[in-house]
């Protein structure tokens, strides 16, 4: 391949330059996580409370980023399964691995939340709606591509199948988002992303979104992270069975 | 024995998916249970127990197929068979049992009683079904373990396995789901039926090893 | 400490193999099994083993006081297949084997540097090469004491320097006194060995 016509996406393919700028972008990331997540709990904390819900209501500050991430984690993760099947980038499937666990996290998190603040609201931890059942759903979807990924040592092979998995399971994200606008649920339907405007109050809104750009920080600084670990790890496995066959030639060798 | 005990362990935790699929399997089964009888939360909580018995069950006898099977591809089955002077067999089987119950079947206890939340069991339930399957799904490994062993030589014992134990688990299932009722619907006792599952668990420890070991020693070709 | 066998027939599947061996070893003997495939020599070796019921006949072992009552306990079995687990590392498994097995002799690395694989005891079994994963096999004959060695084609996958050490390795055994039964098509490079040829049929 010409080396002046690669664009920019390819030079980053390259695990190595993949390093470098990761290195170099994650403590600015990280930092940044950390100031936008103080500032917007703080700002939670200082919101008012909601007439009807009191107090309880300070768990959406957390409880709705966990669930807006939870989705885009499998929306990305989604991406780096087109990219792993059709333009076969090789830091995709590192990406897709790295981000499952991160996204696992994030959906037990929100369910976690979610139990805790349906338990005052509703009286019970757990219902079978439509919104929290296809949240579960996908927390088991995300566990069985963690699954998945981990069975083959040969992270070649379990590419490709995790990245059909994740793209056949893309069909639920879109019945998350619409479940509580097309069945009828307990769960209150979408007050932030409406085609006819937020019907939340600013002096809440505010805070929310704060919060959600920060854990959306920490999950990209933890995506960095876990994608440089990854890496890694390949370095060594690759290593560690290249200091086999040394060790094969070399007795050989010495004995001639 | 200790050493058996770890390096089974070990293998189990290692080869990573084996421990994390029953659990899920688990998950998934219970998951579905509510869309099959609808979402009603007083019926759920009536049937809860019962539910995560059954789908212990079937998640524990996922991975059975393979205790020994492993070992009979890569030869260890013969050194172990062929060790018998030193170790009891039944004893080795017993370890390797309990090893495969540790990080198989241990991981399905301990998420119970969170999927006992999703069945709106209450506490007293949740601890009762947790504490039911803690007891009785050794059993349950212990006469896997005999089904695992007659199923070894063949290529595709997988569904065997399951198909021979499924009805020899029936004792072990009728008690663990009467303990766990007895504890919060009031006229029905808990402790008998928690003792006598305590007693079939012992008393499978010493059959199911036992039978495996004359399964195991027949088996060499 | 005698190992005698005795008019030994054997059978896989319910078909005979072979019938009416007999031989005997003392200390510092060896025997090698040689014939075409499908004579019965994996089937000879299993059956001395314990591992298969003797169709008839029996085998004999004496002199082996309270650790070695029998042939089963006094004998190390290395068959085709290396016994080793992919996912643990060199280390662990003979580790393993030499608590297991019991009496144990060399450390576990003592014994690799024996084979020659000293370097790599920290990796995985499964990133070894089918030559190495003999090597390691072989380890496992060194970790802990018997005094029988039944080897089934113990030299199938090794080059020849990793061959010239095995041999050595066989003579050590047999000067401490050891016995050997192996079945090979291979010369062994084991001078004074006797040999037991086993026809098809």
């Amino acid at each position: 391949m010409n080396e002046k016509a690669v664009p920019r996406w390819t030079e980053i393919a390259n695990p190595t330059r993949f390093l470098e700028l990761a290195g170099a972008v994650l403590p600015w990331l990280s930092s940044a996580a950390v100031l936008v997540l103080a500032a917007g709990l703080y700002m939670a904390f200082a919101a008012p409370e909601d007439y009807q819900q009191g107090i309880t209501v300070r768990i959406m500050y957390v409880h709705v980023p966990f669930a807006w991430l939870s989705m885009l984690c499998y929306t990305m993760m989604a991406g780096s399964a087109l990219g792993t099947l059709v333009w076969r980038h090789p830091l995709a499937d590192v990406s897709l691995k790295a981000a499952a666990p991160i996204g696992a996290v994030f959906t037990a998190l929100a369910l976690a939340t979610g139990s805790i603040w349906g338990k005052p609201m509703w009286g019970t931890w757990w219902v079978w709606d439509a919104r929290l059942t296809s949240v579960f759903v996908l927390f088991l979807m995300y566990l069985g591509i963690i699954a998945l990924t981990r069975a083959l040592d040969d992270p070649g092979r379990s590419a490709r199948a995790a990245a059909i998995l994740t793209l056949v399971g893309f069909i639920n994200i879109p019945i998350i988002k619409f479940s509580v606008d097309w069945w009828n649920t307990l769960h209150q339907p979408a007050s932030v992303f409406r085609l006819d405007g937020p019907t939340i109050d600013p002096s809440m809104l505010w805070p929310l979104l704060v919060c959600a750009i920060g854990f959306t920080l920490l999950f990209l600084a933890l995506h960095l992270m876990a994608m440089r670990n990854e890496i890694w790890r390949r370095r060594v496995i690759a290593m560690r069975r290249l200091s086999a066959r040394a060790a094969e030639i070399k007795p050989a060798e010495a004995s001639r | 024995m200790l050493a058996l005990y770890l390096r089974d362990v070990k293998l189990g935790l290692r080869a990573g998916s084996g421990a994390l699929t029953g659990a899920l399997f688990f998950l998934a089964v219970v998951a579905v249970i509510p869309f099959g009888v609808g979402p009603d939360l007083n019926l759920l909580a009536r049937i809860g127990p019962a539910i995560l018995w059954i789908g212990a069950l079937l998640a524990s006898l996922l991975g059975l197929d393979r205790l020994f099977q492993g070992d009979r591809e890569d030869g260890s089955l013969d050194l172990l068979l062929g060790s018998r002077d030193r170790h009891m067999l039944a004893l080795t089987v017993f370890v390797k049992c309990l090893a495969h119950w540790t990080v198989s079947v241990l991981p399905l206890v301990l998420v119970s009683p969170l999927l006992g939340l999703f069945m709106n069991v209450p506490p007293l339930g949740l601890l009762a079904a947790s504490s039911t399957l803690l007891v009785g799904t050794p059993a349950i490994t212990f006469i896997g373990a005999v089904g695992a062993a007659l199923a070894v030589a063949l290529p595709r014992g997988g569904l065997l396995v399951s198909v021979i134990i499924l009805p020899l688990t029936v004792p072990v299932l009728i008690f663990g789901v009467a303990a766990s009722r007895g504890a919060v619907a009031d006229p029905d006792p808990f402790l008998p039926p928690f003792l006598i599952l305590s007693a079939l668990t012992l008393f499978f420890a010493v059959i199911g090893p036992a039978a495996a070991a004359l399964a195991l020693r027949s088996s060499s070709d | 400490m005698r190992l005698a066998v005795e008019n030994l027939s054997g059978e896989r599947g319910g078909e005979l193999i072979f019938s009416g061996l007999s031989f005997a070893l003392d200390p510092g003997q060896a025997l090698l099994v040689t014939g075409p495939n499908g004579a019965g020599k994996s089937t000879l070796l299993r059956t001395v083993a314990g591992l298969l019921p003797a169709a008839s006949g029996n085998v004999e072992f004496s002199g082996g006081g309270e650790t070695f009552p029998d042939v089963q306990a006094a004998c190390h079995y290395l068959g085709h297949l290396n016994g080793m687990k992919t996912a643990l590392t060199v280390e662990e498994n003979l580790a393993f084997w030499r608590t297991f097995l019991g009496g144990p002799r060399l450390s576990v690395d003592d014994a690799l540097e024996a084979v020659g694989l000293s370097e790599i005891g920290h990796l995985p079994f499964g990133y070894l090469s089918t030559g190495q994963r003999r090597r390691t096999a072989i380890a496992r004959l060194l970790v802990s004491h018997r005094p029988v060695w039944l080897l089934d084609e113990p030299t199938s996958g090794l080059d020849h320097a990793s061959e010239a050490r095995f041999s050595e390795l066989m003579r050590t055994h047999l000067a401490d006194g050891g016995i050997i039964i192996a079945a090979t098509h291979l010369p062994l490079g084991l001078g004074h060995a006797r040999e037991l040829r086993m026809g098809a049929g």
